[in-house]
């Protein structure tokens, strides 16, 4: 969970108010609160002058961006060629049942996002996640009982 | 420390001339003690992910509580990715050069007796050659690292990418220094020119014709220019650029300054992926570390020169490696592309001039302006001069990057350097070019891999990726699985590539489930000639690459499928069945348990039995089983 | 004057046109879908898609936006040019099934059925994204945008709710090749404030 004492207008005031610092601001403030609410995206415009339908279609069309609320915890599996052959839509597979919920989707309890990612670059670690930030490396499903376990113990 | 004061200190940091970056160099040169002991730990990604920094952590703690003499308490330094990442954490024990494989916190007092006190190597984390299975000590002895060239890679795993100093000790900016007091902006350009060196991105393009074009259009248009580092590494399976700003940062600078240089520009962009924390972090830190000293930012070493530039994160778009959409999205708006009948270098960013050169091709920038073009042009191949980086990953032993002379045949890096596939069969294809590249089946092992020679095969270089596959994967679903990436990725914007590609990978996957025809075949290549002809941009363009070199080099496969309604590699769902082999059952119960369905039955110690109707073909089975007893047919 | 051929017919064209507009001039017909003149050409539907000649050079490029030069040879009905065509024909019947203007597009260039499975039944919207740029250029209100990407990008306001920016002026129903934003429009003004006249043909 991040820190919810982060000052939005702080954020906002860190960039000059030109459209180029769009993407940098939705940056920012998506790894503050996790997601860029309504209220954010329009103080976002009314600094930069960009008009919100366009920073609308900017914050739906990269993927970093998220516009509700993500679970406590982030799981992404990457979908990296490598990491497809060995196993990763398996895992994906496995992690569908085990959460209840597609890739994109969060749980209903707000615990768990799950999130499938085109290659991080870590092809040796194949298949990878990470979870929270922390890659894991070679999963397998003996070894997604223990992180999921570790998670729920939280 | 006032403020005042820190910035008078700030200021005396700065070096003002060419002599006063030599006197720093010599100065930290001789600080060096060549016979210090040093424990280079690597910081890579893979290295990071498997546990180094505890291994650092605990090697500080087990040196101090060893009572070694001071005169032997060795550095240790953390370093970017050696690039042998299936055998991390590494660990590397220098003046000898002791390589150790591997290596856990559990591992370092024995490493500190064994090899610090007692000066030997601990034999269990040496590497073993997997062919003839004997221990080898010393790092530049592995197969691995022995037939590489090492150019764009030669600091990596050597410095430590947040400390300038060491990368200056090793001649960083040598070549910014003889640029801007040696050489006229004219002179750098032809040099790189005469140096054939050509784009690492991609279709490789020449630079140094890309940058004698962008001079015209200066020319015509005036400035402002710019210069701006495509970070984007998108391809998956490739993750040199990674390494390279990783591990090395201030090559990339470096080259990027002597571009700014060479066009006037005065303001350069690294746009760079945001699946890439680390190297974000180390390009920023090299940043401010070379402004601190007068290597960027007004009065370049007191050239006069000012050049600065500054880090563009990426927002999750594989598009946007593409230039036009790369420049869109560093203009703050969504990463569509725009046709480009008017050159980059005319009309970049915001309209004005604009270089855009790959991480790597900007890496190779110093070392041609300080060891010369000739030197340059005699590597390699006679048009692909230089070396290449390659990301070895997928079914092979020695999964990692490599280096080596342009036009070395397919197979000397799969297997030489590779180590082959693991089991020792053949390999059955060679994916390269990402995405938009083809797969290479075993009878073209002796392509020469170089630019021109892997677009005659039907493939290209890309950005390097190599993805070696073995009998157990199949080509139908390599094909689906890249449709689908790009499918997930385009922009949108064009028909071809929006509806095109999705249409494709409907189609294949027809062909996963045993269904359509020859005909249908035969549609889809008139449908994949239409995308390439009619996308708005390369990703949409070169989209139908992996159907195409499937079908070319694996028709067969696609009949067995079509045909026989089988999938003779064992991947494709609809296809298979699951079984168990009685004879290698150990009655273990570890695929009943791990079974999602709970759709395999059997006593303790007994062999277990599939029910193939509630069977999802998930394959846990296959992965649980520790006796190869689960099969696919 | 810039002097090339089209179909082996000799052109002029004052510098700056592109090939579509010297198409025009001579009255040789070019099928066009995101095409307007009121706003900045985009190159989204490729549908204006010809070969052009160069010596042993050829490639294809869209005429909306490619610039003529001395001496080219454009042509608009060559074997590539009618592949790409019939292909984005047919993938838009099974795209916008619900859009008469397309089957009619596709039917004068012998496209009268698909090979593909429609996704959306009743969906219009081809994404051409004229509505778009004619309330961003023309209008200058920004009340619609692209959302999303890829297969999953749509056109509407943001959170697909009523937008105050828009002025219910309409000029997206009116630039629309294949009758969507008439059905969209509501969902982007809101309370409808200005009845829509009935549709001119």
């Amino acid at each position: 969970m991040k820190p919810a004492n982060i000052d939005l207008d702080e954020i906002i005031e860190h960039y000059p108010g030109r459209p180029d610092y769009l993407i940098f601001l939705l940056q920012d403030i998506q790894a503050a609160f996790n997601y860029i609410s309504p209220e954010a995206l329009q103080l976002v415009c009314d600094h930069t002058g960009v008009p919100l339908s366009q920073a609308y279609a900017v914050s739906t069309f990269y993927q970093s961006f998220s516009l509700e609320p993500k679970g406590e915890h982030e799981i992404k599996v990457c979908l990296g060629t490598a990491c497809h052959l060995k196993g990763a839509p398996r895992l994906v597979e496995e992690l569908e049942r085990r959460l209840g919920v597609s890739p994109g989707g969060t749980t209903d309890d707000l615990k768990y996002s799950l999130e499938t990612v085109n290659c991080l670059g870590a092809c040796a670690l194949a298949p990878v996640m990470v979870v929270d930030e922390k890659y894991q490396p070679s999963v397998t499903t003996k070894k997604l009982d223990k992180v999921l376990g570790e998670l729920q113990q939280d | 420390m006032s403020k005042a004061k820190a910035e008078a200190k700030a200021q005396d940091a700065r070096l003002a001339s060419a002599a006063d970056l030599e006197a720093l160099r010599q100065r930290l040169i001789q600080d060096q003690d060549p016979d210090r002991p040093e424990i280079i730990v690597c910081h890579g990604t893979g290295c990071l992910a498997n546990g180094s920094p505890e291994v650092a952590e605990a090697l500080k703690k087990a040196i101090k509580a060893s009572g070694l003499d001071a005169k032997v308490v060795p550095g240790i330094k953390a370093t970017g990715c050696h690039g042998f990442c299936s055998r991390g954490p590494l660990v590397v024990v220098r003046p000898q050069g002791l390589f150790y494989q591997r290596v856990q916190a559990s591992d370092v007092d024995e490493i500190v007796q064994t090899t610090l006190v007692e000066g030997q190597a601990v034999e269990r984390l040496l590497y073993k050659d997997p062919v003839s299975k004997e221990a080898i000590t010393l790092e530049q002895d592995i197969p691995f690292y022995k037939h590489q060239k090492r150019v764009v890679l030669r600091n990596i795993g050597k410095v430590d990418p947040t400390d300038i100093n060491d990368t200056i000790a090793r001649g960083g900016y040598l070549a910014l220094a003889k640029a801007l007091f040696a050489m006229t902006p004219e002179q750098v350009v032809a040099e790189v020119e005469k140096s054939g060196l050509r784009g690492r991105g991609g279709a490789g393009f020449p630079t140094g014709r890309k940058w004698k074009s962008a001079l015209a259009a200066i020319k015509k248009k005036g400035r402002p220019v710019y210069v701006v580092v495509n970070g984007d590494e998108g391809d998956p399976g490739a993750f040199m650029d990674r390494t390279i700003m990783e591990g090395d940062p201030h090559a990339v600078l470096e080259g990027l300054i002597l571009g700014a240089y060479a066009l006037g520009a005065h303001q350069g962009f690294l746009y760079v992926r945001a699946e890439y924390p680390v190297a974000i972090k180390h390009l920023t830190i090299a940043m401010e570390q070379a402004r601190a000293l007068g290597l960027l930012g007004e009065n370049i070493l007191g050239s006069g020169f000012s050049f600065d530039v500054q880090v563009n994160r990426g927002a999750g778009a594989f598009v946007c490696g593409e230039s036009t959409a790369l420049f869109t999205s560093i203009e703050g708006r969504a990463g569509e592309p725009k046709p480009k009948y008017v050159r980059s270098v005319e009309e970049g960013l915001w309209g004005r001039p604009t270089v855009l050169n790959n991480v790597e091709t900007w890496a190779n920038v110093p070392q041609i302006i300080e060891n010369g073009s000739e030197w340059f042009a005699g590597l390699g191949a006679p048009n692909s001069t230089g070396t290449k980086v390659f990301s070895l990953v997928g079914k092979v032993n020695n999964v990692g990057l490599v280096e080596v002379p342009m036009g070395i045949p397919l197979k000397e890096i799969v297997e030489t350097l590779g180590g082959g596939v693991p089991g020792g069969e053949p390999f059955k294809a060679v994916q390269t070019g990402g995405p938009s590249g083809g797969c290479l089946p075993y009878s073209l092992k002796d392509t020469p891999v170089d630019f021109d020679s892997l677009t005659k095969a039907g493939s290209m270089m890309g950005s390097g990726g190599m993805i070696v596959m073995d009998r157990r994967d199949c080509v139908v679903d390599i094909a689906r699985y890249f449709l689908r990436f790009l499918e997930e990725e385009s922009c949108g914007k064009c028909i071809p590539c929006r509806l095109g590609i999705q249409r494709m990978r409907e189609m294949c996957d027809g062909f996963s489930r045993g269904e359509g025809s020859e005909a249908d075949i035969a549609e889809l290549k008139s449908l994949a000639r239409a995308i390439q002809d009619g996308s708005l941009c390369a990703l949409g363009g070169s989209s139908p690459n992996p159907v195409l070199t499937t079908l070319q080099y694996f028709e067969d496969e696609y009949l067995a499928h079509i045909r026989d309604h089988k999938c003779p590699a064992g991947v494709c769902k609809a296809l298979i069945t699951y079984s168990i082999d009685r004879d290698k059952c150990t009655g273990c119960m570890a695929c009943a348990r791990a079974c999602p369905q709970k759709c395999i039955s059997g006593q303790k110690k007994k062999p277990h039995a599939i029910d193939a109707a509630r069977c999802i073909r998930c394959g846990i089975c296959m992965e649980s089983c520790k006796f190869q007893a689960v099969q696919v047919q | 004057m810039v002097s090339f051929k089209i179909n082996g017919q000799a052109v002029q064209a004052e510098p700056g046109w592109t090939v579509l507009e010297t198409a025009r001039h001579h009255g040789i017909h070019i099928p066009t879908l995101c095409y307007h003149e009121a706003v900045e050409a985009s190159g989204a539907c490729r549908l204006c898609v010809v070969e052009v000649k160069q010596g042993d050079w050829s490639k294809i490029v869209i005429s909306c936006m490619y610039p003529v030069a001395e001496g080219i040879e454009i042509l608009t009905e060559s074997e590539r040019v009618k592949n790409v065509r019939r292909w984005i024909l047919e993938m838009l019947l099974a795209e916008c099934p619900g859009s008469k203007d397309i089957r009619e597009l596709a039917a004068q260039y012998g496209v009268n059925s698909t090979r593909f499975t429609p996704h959306h039944p009743d969906e219009q919207c081809i994404l051409c994204g004229l509505c778009v740029r004619v309330c961003k250029e023309v209008v200058g209100v920004n009340a619609i945008s692209t959302v999303g990407r890829g297969v999953h990008k749509k056109i509407g306001s943001p959170y697909m709710e009523p937008s105050e920016a828009c002025v219910a002026c309409g000029s997206c129903v009116t630039v629309c090749p294949t009758g969507a934003m008439r059905a969209r429009i509501d969902a982007v003004r809101g309370e409808p404030k200005v009845q829509l006249a009935p549709q001119a043909k």
